[in-house]
């Protein structure tokens, strides 16, 4: 990230970048809006897998990280972080579908009128 | 048993130690490191807000109180047209940042206004969406899925317009100081900046919006 040209990225390589994002932006909306018969763990599968690469092109891509930078910091403080996100989204997913499983069904709370329609 | 006195002791010093690794640039050029990594770490603790709504909404996504789902509500068309412009911004700032390494003011002023407009659809876009779901009814209010949708989505949309106000304040200073390298560094902080948020939007569109109306 330092004032060096390599880390700030070229023509090139933003629009490599550009042209990688718009092709994994446009699979997934193509199947939502195209209403593509599949399965749908096929479709979440594409949409997550899909989405996923496309982060990593922009931290590639956009952000630039490289595991030089800063004598290595950012690159760590990066790791970290997804250590600790991939945590709390996993673990909270985790435990409260089993609390949802483990719960009776309240029905007195479902008697809301649909007035939103 | 009386405290201990710790004004006694030696106070607790913290140092971040920077090794001056370019000497040839001098003192600025370590300043400007500091800043950056300073800025990135700022980035990575925003990452674990987003991440934290999105753990919320993957708990609640599906709480809808009898009211409306995704379906009923998201026009992904709409979607795909902000997610359009947020791209795109994010290549415009890229030739911005380019320019910048190459000291030409005027072509990167250019593109950080070509920037700031295509920030600008997308808060209109972002705009029209929230007005018309509040006027249909499916307010924060109405189910936990939509709380934790508007909170999610509302706080990645706050961050566009800070980032949008952020860019017409350099602007006005490029246009005062010309490319100094306080510029240069405010330059390249909001460069990480916005396309960390482009970044989160990936996660929006795919987890909020495409999944959301298939589940």
């Amino acid at each position: 990230m330092s004032a060096d040209n390599s880390t700030h990225g070229s023509y090139r390589s933003y629009i490599i970048g550009f042209v990688l994002s718009v092709i994994l932006t446009v699979i997934p909306f193509y199947v939502v809006m195209a209403e593509v018969e599949m399965d749908i763990l096929w479709a979440m599968l594409i949409i997550f897998g899909l989405g996923a690469v496309q982060i990593l092109v922009h931290v590639q891509y956009f952000l630039h990280v490289s595991v030089g930078a800063e004598d290595g910091w950012q690159f760590m403080s990066l790791i970290f972080t997804a250590v600790v996100l991939v945590i709390i989204l996993a673990g909270s997913i985790w435990v409260m579908f089993h609390l949802h499983e483990n719960m009776m069904p309240a029905h007195d709370t479902i008697e809301r009128v649909r007035e939103l329609q | 048993m009386a405290p201990t006195d710790t004004t006694a002791e030696a106070p607790y010093e913290f140092h971040v130690f920077e090794d001056a690794h370019d000497h040839d640039h001098a003192e600025e050029h370590a300043h400007e490191t500091g800043t950056m990594l300073g800025f990135w770490l700022y980035l990575m603790s925003d990452c674990l807000l987003f991440g934290i709504l999105f753990a919320v909404h993957a708990v609640l996504g599906q709480n809808y109180a009898a009211g409306p789902s995704p379906a009923d509500l998201f026009e992904i068309e709409k979607i795909a047209l902000a997610t359009a412009f947020l791209l795109l911004s994010s290549i415009t700032y890229g030739f911005a940042a380019i320019n910048m390494q190459q000291n030409n003011a005027r072509v990167m002023s250019f593109w950080l206004v070509v920037t700031l407009g295509m920030g600008a659809g997308f808060l209109f876009v972002s705009y029209l969406e929230f007005t018309h779901l509040w006027h249909i009814g499916a307010t924060p209010m109405a189910s936990a899925f939509l709380s934790s949708f508007w909170f999610l989505v509302g706080t990645h949309g706050m961050h566009v317009l800070g980032g949008s106000i952020w860019l017409v304040i350099l602007l006005i200073q490029v246009q005062m100081h010309g490319l100094t390298p306080e510029n240069k560094r405010r330059v390249m902080c909001l460069s990480l900046f916005w396309h960390f948020l482009d970044l989160i939007w990936i996660g929006v569109f795919s987890f909020v919006y495409l999944a959301g109306v298939l589940l």
